[in-house]
């Protein structure tokens, strides 16, 4: 039999002003199954709550209800309550009688009616709450860091200075990222191997951080605080453990004509190499694409040239499996998107290069050792356009969004010329100059009035070749007149996009991206670096456009995340999941299709002699977030949410 | 001039979105007419359409289904599941004759509190206009009436 208390604040006048609470509590009084009715003027203070536990220990109450405020407001006050009460937390219903009815009705008469139904409706509802208990998961005290760029050394290194173990993979064959690559960063001008490099060493020698390079990830199952990764160690043909980087296999490699990735095809490089000089770790891969060796059976001089004998060409892709408790995403972006403005030549003139590749043409560690010179014959160029937003805020053509880092880099690029080329002239087409940021007007400024670069506000409509140069026409909209200029080098602002595969890698992990690829955070605003899976980070350029400033930013809020997570041996986490009733579940997987977080999985039903009776869903309670939405899809009425169920709803319902 | 008719509608509406803007509409204190009873749900994806027959069978004479906008559930896609379960659902209601203008399918974010009041209010209009829904009870009479032989 069913002891119910009712509580009914007055809560100062914003109730009892509008509701006519003695009317209402003598309402309660009659209503069946209900013990006690109390009310009092503020039920949430001390007092009140004290009243509260007395009723529930001296009526031996089996739920309650108080009706009040909203239960965003004080539903964990009474649930607490309750529990030090010795009550069920769960079987505590509010009604909402101050945001949901005082405050939204002027007539007393109706407000009490409304105030009646609801209050009744809830206990109701009440009578068939069951007791839940607080589902608790451990924690695995290790991190994943997927991405070896600026954001995830940062996220690896916060995270391990804090004591916890990180796995770092990255796919390429060093650590660095985007920002390896880069000449001087805006807009301090700093160099970015300086800063970058020493970051990079510290990743791979600190003791709690376990570094893959050239390394994949395959699979992710599990769920927060427990996930199991699957990592595809990808072979190098050369022995990490034994190999010092002494280089003398790079040397002799006979293959010298390859395209270098790194120096975004402006360079050349063996078919064994290391990306960069500084790379971390220093040891070379094998280019299975371009070895001799590989190609043709003969060859393996890297192999004789080697002191110590650390090169296999017997290597095989090598699988690892480990557990992690959190995973932190920094898997960055792409730019060398070209496709977009056909007409502004690139790959047609090899003097239109991305802005990227004038990074390497401006880095010292690049293929003219910092050295501006034009790719089709190695002069100095006198003219040189830069083109922004060749692709980004372009609905038609390229991407809707803006890049974010483009007006930035190509001042830097503005003003890296002008130190590099005396007399030489730049002229910048922009649509905006979007600079917002510490220091970042100044410097744009400092291009345009310092470093004489010439700012033309409209967009170019062709690039053609004439003469030996360059000719771009455009528009200057603030003069209202075409332009034509006769440049020696263009260098184009592409839109940053997501990672090619970024959208397939978004399932590998669970996580959810928009129509681009950038991967979703939980809310823009307030929860801007977790997924909607918990116990998944963003970080970076993987969630939108971002400059340096930014990314680690982000990486360092990752790592608090992460290290929130793991002060704790145990999460508790709301008991509001969906249970199946394996006896009647007939394996429709209606609810495996609706499941967002893919916590529905597949059980296997055996007799004594280990024979398959039938397979029906099981809902991961880790996984589980309790949305209910497989309930509505489940075609026998198996699978129930608790604190929701069925029952409850349809006695809510009734009681209105 | 009789007293005028004062329909009864409820609500099904997720926690996150909808349930947050009737709190928003409080706190704002705006008005609207106290006819609309709310019952809270994790997600409109918990929403089944047997909760609105049975709010209808319990005397309803209009139902609103409201959650987060597309794109925005906490959920991520529950709202996507209610969105076409309804696109379904009215269609068998229109078969079985039941008014689709009685039934009411909205999104209403945790900041649309001004939105929520005036969507209660034209809805409450809308629904006296129509008047009481006899329909359904008649036709719940009419199985539960025994058939002479």
């Amino acid at each position: 039999m069913a002891k119910i208390g009712v509580f009914i604040c007055h809560c100062g006048e914003n109730i009892a002003a509008r509701i006519d609470c003695a009317r209402l509590l003598s309402a309660m009084d009659d209503h069946p199954g209900v013990s006690v009715s109390l009310d009092y003027k503020y039920f949430c203070s001390d007092p009140g709550q004290e009243n509260v536990k007395k009723a529930i220990r001296e009526n031996n109450l089996t739920g309650i209800v108080v009706a009040a405020c909203s239960p965003r407001m004080h539903e964990a006050t009474f649930r607490k309550a309750c529990a030090e009460a010795g009550l069920n937390p769960y079987l505590c219903e509010i009604a909402n009688i101050r945001e949901q009815c005082s405050w939204v009705h002027s007539d007393r008469e109706k407000a009490t009616e409304k105030a009646i139904d609801i209050t009744r409706s809830l206990i109701e509802k009440v009578k068939r709450n069951n007791e839940l208990q607080p589902i608790e998961v451990p924690v695995t005290r290790k991190a994943l860091v997927i991405g070896g760029g600026i954001a995830g050394i940062q996220a690896a290194l916060d995270i391990a200075n804090a004591g916890q173990e990180v796995v770092l993979v990255e796919r390429e064959p060093s650590l660095g990222g985007h920002m390896a690559q880069l000449s001087e960063t805006f807009p301090t001008l700093d160099c970015s191997q300086c800063i970058m490099t020493p970051r990079m060493v510290e990743a791979a020698q600190h003791p709690k951080i376990e570094l893959l390079t050239y390394s994949e990830i395959e699979q992710v199952d599990g769920f927060i605080g427990n996930f199991t990764v699957k990592i595809r160690k990808k072979a190098r043909y050369v022995d990490m453990k034994t190999c010092t980087g002494c280089g003398d296999c790079i040397q002799k490699c006979p293959q010298k004509k390859i395209s270098d990735e790194f120096d975004c095809n402006l360079g050349k490089r063996p078919a064994i190499y290391t990306p960069f000089a500084q790379a971390v770790p220093n040891i070379p891969v094998i280019d299975k694409e371009n070895c001799t060796y590989f190609k043709n059976g003969k060859c393996r001089v890297c192999a004789k040239a080697c002191p110590i004998d650390c090169i296999n060409f017997e290597m095989q892709d090598e699988f690892v499996d480990i557990e992690v408790g959190a995973i932190v995403v920094a898997t960055g972006f792409q730019i060398q998107n070209t496709a977009m403005y056909g007409e502004y030549g690139y790959g047609k003139y090899p003097d239109v290069i991305t802005g990227l590749q004038f990074e390497r043409l401006a880095s010292a560690s690049g293929p003219t050792a910092g050295k501006i010179m034009r790719p089709s014959d190695g002069k100095e160029p006198e003219t040189v356009v830069f083109i922004q937003c060749a692709g980004s805020r372009d609905p038609s053509k390229g991407v809707k969004y803006c890049s974010k880092i483009c007006c930035m880099y190509t001042s830097k690029h503005a003003m890296l010329y002008a130190h590099k080329v005396h007399g030489g002239k730049a002229h910048v087409f922009y649509m905006d100059i979007r600079a917002a940021g510490k220091g970042y007007d100044e410097f744009t400024r400092r291009a345009i009035e310092e470093d004489e670069a010439s700012y033309l506000r409209g967009r170019v409509s062709k690039v053609w070749q004439e003469n030996g140069k360059l000719m771009v026409r455009g528009v200057d909209t603030l003069l209202g007149k075409p332009v034509e200029i006769a440049a020696d080098m263009v260098v184009l602002a592409t839109a940053i996009t997501p990672q090619p595969d970024a959208k397939e890698f978004a399932k590998v992990i669970g996580i959810g991206c928009d129509e681009y690829g950038f991967y979703n955070e939980a809310h823009l605003k307030l929860r801007p670096v977790e997924t909607a899976t918990a116990g998944i980070y963003l970080a970076g350029a993987c969630q939108s456009p971002k400059d340096i400033p930014d990314s680690v930013a982000q990486a360092s809020a990752c790592a608090s995340k992460v290290i929130g997570l793991f002060s704790r041996d145990r999460l508790e986490r709301e008991p509001v999941i969906a249970m199946n009733n394996e006896a009647t579940c007939s394996g429709c997987w209606g609810c495996f299709v609706a499941c967002p977080y893919g916590a529905i999985e597949k059980k296997d039903i055996l007799n004594r002699s280990g024979e398959l009776i039938k397979r029906v869903a099981f809902v991961n309670p880790g996984l589980c977030q309790g949305c209910g939405t497989c309930v509505t899809f489940c075609r026998s009425n198996s699978i129930d949410l608790a604190g929701f169920t069925e029952k409850q709803i349809f006695a809510e319902v009734m009681g209105l | 001039m009789n007293e005028q008719f004062e329909p009864k509608i409820v609500a099904f509406v997720c926690t996150y979105c909808t349930y947050a803007g009737a709190d928003l509409a409080g706190t704002s204190r705006l008005k609207y007419p106290p006819n609309v009873r709310i019952v809270r749900l994790p997600c409109t994806g918990r929403i089944s359409p047997m909760f609105i027959l049975k709010a209808l069978q319990k005397g309803a004479d209009g139902v609103l289904v409201s959650g987060c906008h597309p794109g925005d559930c906490h959920f991520t896609s529950g709202n996507f599941h209610a969105r076409r379960r309804w696109t379904v659902f009215r269609a068998l209601l229109n078969f079985t004759g039941i008014p689709l203008d009685r039934i009411r399918f909205s999104w209403i974010s945790a900041a649309e509190g001004v939105k929520f009041a005036e969507l209660i209010s034209s809805l409450t209009d809308d629904i006296r206009k129509l008047g009481p829904f006899e329909q359904y009870k008649a036709m719940i009479h009419e199985t539960e009436t025994p058939v002479s032989l």
